[in-house]
Formats: C-alpha cells, structure tokens, sequence
C-alpha cells in the first residue's frame, strides 16, 4: 500500500508539474549555484547551473516513468504476441522465434541496451527503442513457456473441436491464462527500466542534457558530491525510490493474480 | 424451457438423411503415425504405430464401446476422428457424407460430433466461467449473447446442474463429477448427433460414475445420440454399449455386438481381457494371470499378427500374416485372427 501511495504521488507529480513547480527546470541562476537543501525559495536546493532541484526532478518524473513504462508496454506488446504464436503454432515457427530470441539473449542486457543507443542515437525516443529490443526476449519466453503449457490441455482441444478459428481461441482461451504470469513479470521489469534508462542517460547514452533526467541529472552533479552531497544525490534517491515501488508493487501483483488452480 | 426438445423432431429427421440403416460414421483406414526424431537434424529415427489401418462403422443411435490396454490407440483414434489431430490416411464418412471438398466440412463434421475428454479438470478453462465453457461454440459461431444464455441455462437443466446456482461459477468451485456434467453439456452445445466419449467416467468415484452413465443413457434417448464410448472398464462397456471394439496396439482385434463379444469371444487377446476383469464373486478368484508382460513397443511392433508375441497359440504362421478383420458366420462379429480364418495355414484355424 505504501509503495501504491508513493508511485501515485510520483505520478501525479510528473502530470501536475507545471502546477506544483515554478514550472522552469531549465533556467537558473547562476549566482544560485549549488545551494543546500532548505534554502529558501529553493526547497531542495539548487544544482551545478542554479537551477531549482525540485523542479527539475518533478520534471524529470515525467521523462523517467515514460522511460520506465514505455519500454515495457511495447516489449509486451511485441513479445506477449510473438511468445504466443510461437507458444500455439509450436513446431518450426516456434524454433524460429525462439532461436533469433535467443540471439539477443546472448547478450547481456546492458551492453545490448548500450548499443542499441549508440546506433540509434541520444534521445528518448531510442531509450526506449533500446530497452523494448532488451526486453523483448525475455517476455517472449515467458510467454512462450505458459502458451506451451497450456497449448496441450483439454480445453484448448475442445475449444478446437468446437470450430472456432485459432485467432479466437489465443483471444479468449489462451490469453486469459498465459496474462497472469507475463504481467507479473512485465511489471517487475517497470523498475529495472527506469534503472536502466537513468544508467543510459548516466553514460550519455539517453537523454542529453539539460533535459531533466534523473540518470543524466545525477551524472552532471557528479562533480558536485564534494560541495553538496545531499542535492546530488537526489536524483539517485529518486531512482531507488521509484523503482522499488514497482518492484513493491509487482509483488503485489504476484500475489493477487496468482491461478486458482483448484 | 427445459422441457422443449434440444432439437425439434422434424429437424432430427431432417438431419438425417440416410436413414436408420445408413451408419451414422464409417471409418476406412484411419492411420496415424507418430515419428520419432532424435539428434541435431531431427532425423527420423521410427515411427509409433498409434493407429494403424483402422476400419469401421457406427450405426445410428448405438453406444459403440472401445476398449483396449492404455497405449493401444484409443485416445489418438477419438482425437483423429475429431480432427484435433492429423491422420496420415483416413476416409471419414458422416451420414453418406464423406469428409473432403466433396462432401462435409471439418467445421460441419465438428458440429456434428462432439468429444467428452477424461479430465474433466483439464477440460475446462480455469479462466472462464462454465456458461462461458458451455457457450463458447456458439458464441463462436457468432449467436447473440442471449440466445446463447439461453441454450447454456437449457444444457445445465438437461445435465442435472441448476442454472441459477451453477452458472457464474468457476469450474475448481465444482467436484469431478459436476465437471463432467459441464463436459457433457459443452459438447452438447451444438446440437452434435455423435458423441466421442474418451474416458469420460474413467476417473470419477463408482457411485459418481454411475450417475453420469444414467445421464448419459437418458441424453442419449431424449437427444437421439450416437455414443462412441472408450474405457479401458470391461464393465461400463458391457453396460452402456450395444456393440463393442477391441483394440490391441493401435489395430481393430475384434468387433462386434456385446452380448456376443462377452459371451463368446473369438480372439485370444479379448478372451485374456474379459478374463482379468475380476468377478464379483469372492469364491470365483482369478488366481492363474490370464495375460501376461506389457504389449510390445508400438515404435516397432512385431511382424504378422501384432498379439502374437503374447498369445499362446502362436504359431509360426502368425508372424509371416497378419490377420485382417473377417465377419464370422453371423456377419456382425468379426475378428483378426488366422485361427479364426479358414486356410490361414493355423493349425487351429477352421478347414
């Protein structure tokens, strides 16, 4: 429940940012470099250009939950449907599918998603290219192993001789039972890609300054942990802080989507 | 409601267009071989003679019983004729129909035979609640949700399940037996005329077991149904079937109607098989194994004759020949076995 409230709050703060903020994360003062936390007029302090912490990390809120959940939706969407397909068809078109899967798996997540970026370019739009192709893989075998288990049941074979087309029966037979495990999954993968995007922007491989982004935020108060430890590290708190939420959260979900069985 | 006939009488008669002699399903040659594959390349190491060369007929509005060991084909037989699974080679013809662009579709066929799995568990989709189990085909076939509900409330009254109370649940809120009640109902859905039965008492309790024959006999006669009942049971055979087959590693053994099957078996192998059926008489102990070892390896079963390798009157003949289905002097009864056929070279066939 906590968790709950805490992402809620960060969500509503990034919608409501221009409202809860002075509503500029990229002008600053230069004569209000690097204040503390507390200052007045700059409650969490400001950074390395004068600008207002809490506005910039309300603002980059909005660009690290995009960043987080864009990812995993289209990963879903791409994966959830392949790992189907190769799940129900079985036979060639589920070697061929898992094979290429098997490919990007060979390599490690962050060395996939780093050069993924580098091809692409900086940018949001290919931090999320990059960290869908990352986990694209592993939902495909998710799903890919619950389609499979259930693919030989009974009531895939009535539903079968029932006559409904096979379109059909992933829709209404197959779906329903495979979702619980891949959204649980997908969920928990939320946290680790807002980890994974913020570690991109970190190496200056996503989002480019001064865009405020919570991995490219803590990166250009990386100097600056000498003279203000505590603002520069916000933005890391504020990773932590988010991504164990979803993580919270998709345990959550563990639990209440757990089958049935009866 | 429940009371009106699933299906209207001059519907039934129009769906019946060959008449009461016309067998409601031949069967010619239904095949299926698995293929083993092994290695890197998949090569293609032997085949597992599921099904092999099978041949028969079910008449209107009989119960033909299919038994026979596990592993002798029964449960890939209901599934080849249900089209779930692919048959090498096979002639299917449904009331004078034949299954091929020249008569019957796979779609029609499947509405009009219908399979009740063992597992009443399995059967069921966990996710969906048994209106929507017993609903599917139609919805599927695009039928109004009303007129859906209407049909599932109908099948639920004519398996014994009271719709108001039985409707909303899911099916692990069920035990075994109610589960097979929603089988029975989710295959009925459609209007089939032929019923695939596989097993589909074998695992409920003797007094549950019971009470889904009695539904089924009494569907059976309210419906106008045609059973094809497998069970590995000698008894519920011989109680619910009129005729019966006899499988043994994926062939036909022996057919014929029950009385005479039971009463006078003709094949070794059916006599060993009614033979290990235990009495119900204490005093009367089987005490000497009427059948011994495991049926042979069905991925290279022995030549000839396929029960030789077990049958004590096995000759040398029985494994050059393999006995193909002859009618007996009656004409219903028939068997595979050289004993059986005059001039088979058996020393104890008929001159």
């Amino acid at each position: 429940m906590t968790a709950m409230g805490i992402s809620a709050l960060i969500v509503m703060l990034a919608i409501a940012a221009p409202y809860v903020t002075d509503g500029q994360p990229y002008s600053g003062n230069a004569l209000e470099r690097l204040k503390p936390i507390g200052t007045h007029g700059h409650l969490l302090g400001t950074d390395e250009l004068g600008r207002d912490m809490w506005t910039r990390l309300v603002y980059g809120a909005r660009l690290s939950l995009i960043s987080g959940a864009a990812p995993v939706l289209i990963a879903l969407a791409i994966g959830g449907s392949l790992g189907v397909i190769a799940g129900y068809a079985g036979g060639r078109v589920n070697a061929l599918i898992m094979r290429t899967m098997d490919i990007f798996y060979a390599f490690p997540a962050v060395l996939l998603a780093i050069a993924a970026c580098a091809v692409l370019g900086p940018g949001l739009l290919s931090t999320i290219a990059a960290l869908s192709i990352v986990f694209t893989p592993s939902i495909v075998r998710i799903t890919e192993t619950a389609t499979t288990r259930i693919r030989g049941m009974d009531y895939i074979e009535a539903a079968r001789c029932s006559g409904a087309t096979d379109f059909r029966i992933i829709l209404h037979q197959v779906l329903p039972n495979v979702q619980a495990p891949v959204l649980v999954y997908a969920s928990s993968l939320a946290g680790l890609s807002i980890i994974l995007a913020a570690g991109l922007s970190f190496l200056g491989l996503g989002m480019s300054p001064p865009n405020p982004e919570w991995g490219q935020m803590l990166n250009s108060l990386r100097q600056s942990i000498y003279v203000q430890p505590w603002v520069a590290a916000l933005p890391g708190l504020m990773i932590f802080v988010t991504s164990v939420c979803f993580n919270v959260i998709s345990d959550g979900l563990r639990v209440a989507m757990d089958v049935q069985d009866g | 409601m429940a009371d009106a006939p699933l299906h209207a009488d001059p519907a039934a008669a129009s769906r019946d267009r060959g008449g009461p002699l016309q067998p409601l399903l031949i069967v010619r040659g239904l095949t299926k071989h698995f293929p083993i594959r092994s290695g890197l390349m998949g090569r293609r190491t032997g085949v597992v003679q599921a099904v092999d060369d099978l041949s028969f007929d079910v008449m209107k509005g009989e119960v033909l019983g299919v038994v026979g060991e596990s592993g002798c084909g029964k449960s890939t037989m209901a599934r080849l004729l249900m089209q779930i699974l692919k048959a090498d080679r096979h002639e299917l013809i449904f009331d004078g129909d034949p299954l091929g662009h020249t008569g019957i579709t796979t779609a029609e066929l499947r509405r009009q035979m219908q399979m009740v799995f063992q597992d009443s568990h399995a059967s069921l989709n966990p996710r969906m609640t048994i209106a929507d189990c017993i609903g599917f085909a139609r919805r599927m076939r695009g039928e109004p949700r009303n007129m859906v509900a209407a049909k599932v409330d109908d099948l639920l009254e004519r398996v014994g399940l009271t719709p108001a109370q039985y409707r909303h649940r899911y099916p692990h809120e069920l035990s075994g037996g109610q589960r097979q009640r929603v089988n029975i109902a989710r295959a009925l859905a459609l209007e089939p005329r032929l019923l695939i039965l596989d097993e589909a008492v074998s695992a409920l309790d003797k007094s549950i077991e019971a009470q889904i024959l009695n539904l089924l006999n009494s569907l059976k006669a309210e419906l106008k149904l045609t059973y094809v009942f497998i069970s590995h049971d000698l008894n519920v055979v011989e109680y619910i079937s009129d005729r019966m087959m006899v499988m043994y590693l994926g062939r036909i053994v022996e057919i014929g109607p029950v009385d005479q099957v039971y009463g006078d078996p003709k094949h070794p192998y059916t006599r060993a098989l009614l033979a290990s059926k235990p009495s119900h008489d204490p005093r009367k102990r089987t005490l000497v194994p009427p059948i011994t070892g495991d049926p042979p390896n069905p991925i290279n079963p022995p030549s000839g004759c396929r029960f030789r390798t077990r049958c004590e009157f096995a000759e040398g003949v029985c494994g050059q020949m393999a006995p193909t289905l002859k009618p007996l002097d009656n004409g219903d009864h028939s068997v595979a076995c050289l004993m059986q056929q005059p001039g088979s070279g058996h020393s104890r066939a008929p001159i």
